[in-house]
């Protein structure tokens, strides 16, 4: 099972790729104090809004800070939203799915209407009145972030535990008198894995698209601190004179999207191939 | 028919409670109570306006009351003053603004559907075909491209390397001196770049649920049948086909009511769009709570509306789904 996994998971090229984009950014944010050439944070008035250069690879920003250098340490930010994000909204929409799911009945249509309710407000405006309330802080952002994000998993989970409640192992653990709570978490949970893996995919990669578009209205990482988003939004503010400023962190951002979208489906198609269109 | 429809508004109710009860637990995240956060932000708020704005949360009586009353003041759409400092209605703000908002909405999703439906149609039938694989990867990165940063590209490119369009506001400055054709003109010029970019994000999506859905309905035995009588494949495709799988995207059209009015903050606030987005974006940028409170409930309320609209044509134009509820 497991090797067959990993067969039709090498074969799929475009998977492949997704997962190098991806241990590839693992590893410049790991380096990032190694690999960037200067200190994202040092101003260097002289070297204004430069273009690219042989000293300064993807040029200067609107105070003189090397934008390669922000570039990569913002990967960081974009990793560390995408993951804390995205493990709050699993945590949250497991739980609740799992217990919709496993009891049914007035618990379940009482989470389910939650989750409908949850659903009928734009996440963007959720979010930013959220963050206009509290501080924008990096914390804060990923918290957010997960919060208004659980609803699809809960409604993945869910499906599983009501296909599985009723199987032969439930009913033996049953019998031998295993909880609810062991029932839940040891014996149905692990079989629902395969989609809550999949939906984490891809939702890192939407609340690494979801911060960006805060941090580049202002409303996510506070600068210094240098993030994809918020570089472009220094990039808006001269547009019409520093291209670079804003080409090379969205590019930044796209690839990364793309690269947990693609590692995704790949993972999708492996674990499953029947579900491939 | 009839049945269908009391039943489906009455599912809304719930829905509609659920929605007060979130706004309200927004409204009650501030640390402190709102009024500290105002007197904080504005040294110079009296005594009185602290007053005012006790009185319109009635934040000196216990919880439920407090969200009681709010309900009451909700069923008459008295959402409070605006904090800023012309202190208007919140509902005349947001009224004046709304329109703008969702004409760019409404013109985004007849351009996803023009494009999305022959896109998702045509790939289906090619299946694998060179038109096909180019269409994936233009889904694969649809899903992907921050669509602020494609505004900035284009902005770039057409307003400033070009000069073709206009890349801020929805009037030109001489807008009054025009002929009226010409107002016309320059009102879609200044539409053009935010509406295409606002249907980017649905695109992607929308034309791949396209293809997947016509692959399904083509394996149906009703379309072999049809090709068995001897239709050309033209009628088979875009008469039998097309029909049913034209079906569901109802239902998409409707899902994809909040995705749209989110995305109007971050347009309307990058082309300077005086819409509800960008007066939601400057009043979170200013914490002027009663419209971010306003508008939060209005948004959710629209999708709901949406929803609702999408289901029942859907019972209109499917009768299964009338019979069977």
């Amino acid at each position: 099972m497991k090797t067959d996994f990993w067969y039709r998971f090498f074969r799929n090229r475009l998977a492949v790729i997704g997962g190098i984009v991806v241990v590839s950014l693992f590893a410049v944010s790991l380096l990032a104090s190694w690999i960037a050439p200067y200190d994202p944070n040092e101003i260097n008035i002289d070297r204004v809004l430069e273009s690219p250069s042989s000293e300064h690879l993807l040029g200067t920003d609107q105070l003189g800070r090397d934008v390669l250098s922000r570039m990569i340490w913002g990967s960081r930010i974009s990793l560390k939203v995408g993951f804390v994000a995205t493990g709050i909204a699993i945590l949250v929409g497991a739980v609740l799915g799992a217990v919709a799911g496993y009891y049914g009945r007035w618990v379940d249509s009482v989470i389910m209407r939650f989750v409908d309710v949850m659903l009928c407000f734009p996440s963007f405006f959720l979010i930013l009145a959220v963050i206009a309330l509290l501080e924008p802080s990096i914390w804060n952002i990923m918290i957010v972030i997960g919060l208004t994000g659980w609803m699809g998993i809960t409604r993945l989970v869910r499906a599983d535990f009501i296909s599985l409640r009723e199987r032969d192992f439930v009913q033996a653990a049953r019998v031998i008198g295993a909880g609810d709570a062991r029932i839940i978490f040891r014996h149905i949970l692990p079989n629902a894995m395969a989609s809550v893996l999949v939906a984490a995919t891809l939702g890192v990669a939407g609340a690494i698209l979801t911060e960006s578009a805060l941090s580049f209205l202002g409303i996510g990482v506070q600068p210094p601190t240098p993030s994809w988003g918020n570089i472009l939004t220094a990039g808006k503010d001269n547009i019409d004179i520093a291209w670079w400023l804003s080409l090379y962190p969205g590019l930044a951002i796209l690839i990364t999207v793309l690269g947990y979208n693609l590692l995704g489906e790949g993972i999708r198609d492996s674990l499953d191939p029947r579900l491939r269109e | 028919m009839v049945f269908y429809l009391v039943k489906r508004l009455l599912t809304m109710i719930p829905l509609l409670i659920g929605i007060t009860i979130i706004c309200f637990v927004v409204i009650h995240l501030a640390p402190g109570s709102p009024t500290d956060l105002q007197t904080e932000l504005s040294p110079h708020a009296s005594v009185e306006a602290k007053e005012r704005l006790m009185a319109l949360y009635d934040l000196d009586k216990p919880v439920h009351v407090q969200y009681l009353l709010w309900i009451k003041k909700l069923a008459t759409l008295d959402l409070g003053h605006s904090f800023s400092s012309d202190g208007r209605l919140v509902v005349d703000k947001i009224a004046e603004r709304l329109p703008i908002t969702i004409l760019i909405n409404v013109l985004s999703m007849i351009l996803i559907i023009a494009v999305a439906v022959p896109l998702g149609v045509i790939s289906a039938v090619r299946r694998d075909s060179l038109f096909d694989k180019a269409t994936t990867i233009f889904v694969f990165v649809g899903f992907a491209i921050p669509t602020f940063w494609l505004a900035l590209l284009l902005m770039i490119l057409f307003g400033v390397n070009l000069g073709w369009l206009p890349i801020s506001g929805i009037r030109s400055l001489n807008y009054e001196y025009f002929p009226v054709w010409h107002q016309y003109v320059d009102l879609v010029k200044h539409l053009v770049l935010p509406v295409l970019l606002s249907a980017f994000g649905g695109l992607a999506g929308f034309s791949r649920y396209m293809r997947a859905n016509m692959l399904e309905v083509i394996r149906q035995d009703y379309i072999t049948t049809a090709r068995a009588k001897g239709l050309s494949e033209r009628v088979v495709i875009y008469k039998h086909a097309l029909r049913n799988a034209l079906l569901p995207v109802i239902t998409i059209l409707g899902l994809s009511v909040p995705g749209l009015i989110g995305g109007s903050v971050i347009f309307e606030t990058i082309f300077a769009i005086p819409g509800m987005g960008q007066l939601f974006y400057l009043s979170v940028m200013s914490r002027d709570y009663p419209v971010v409170m306003g508008i939060l409930f209005i948004g959710a309320v629209l999708t709901l509306m949406g929803n609702l609209l999408a289901d029942v044509s859907y019972a209109a134009a499917d009768p299964r789904i009338r019979v069977s509820s």
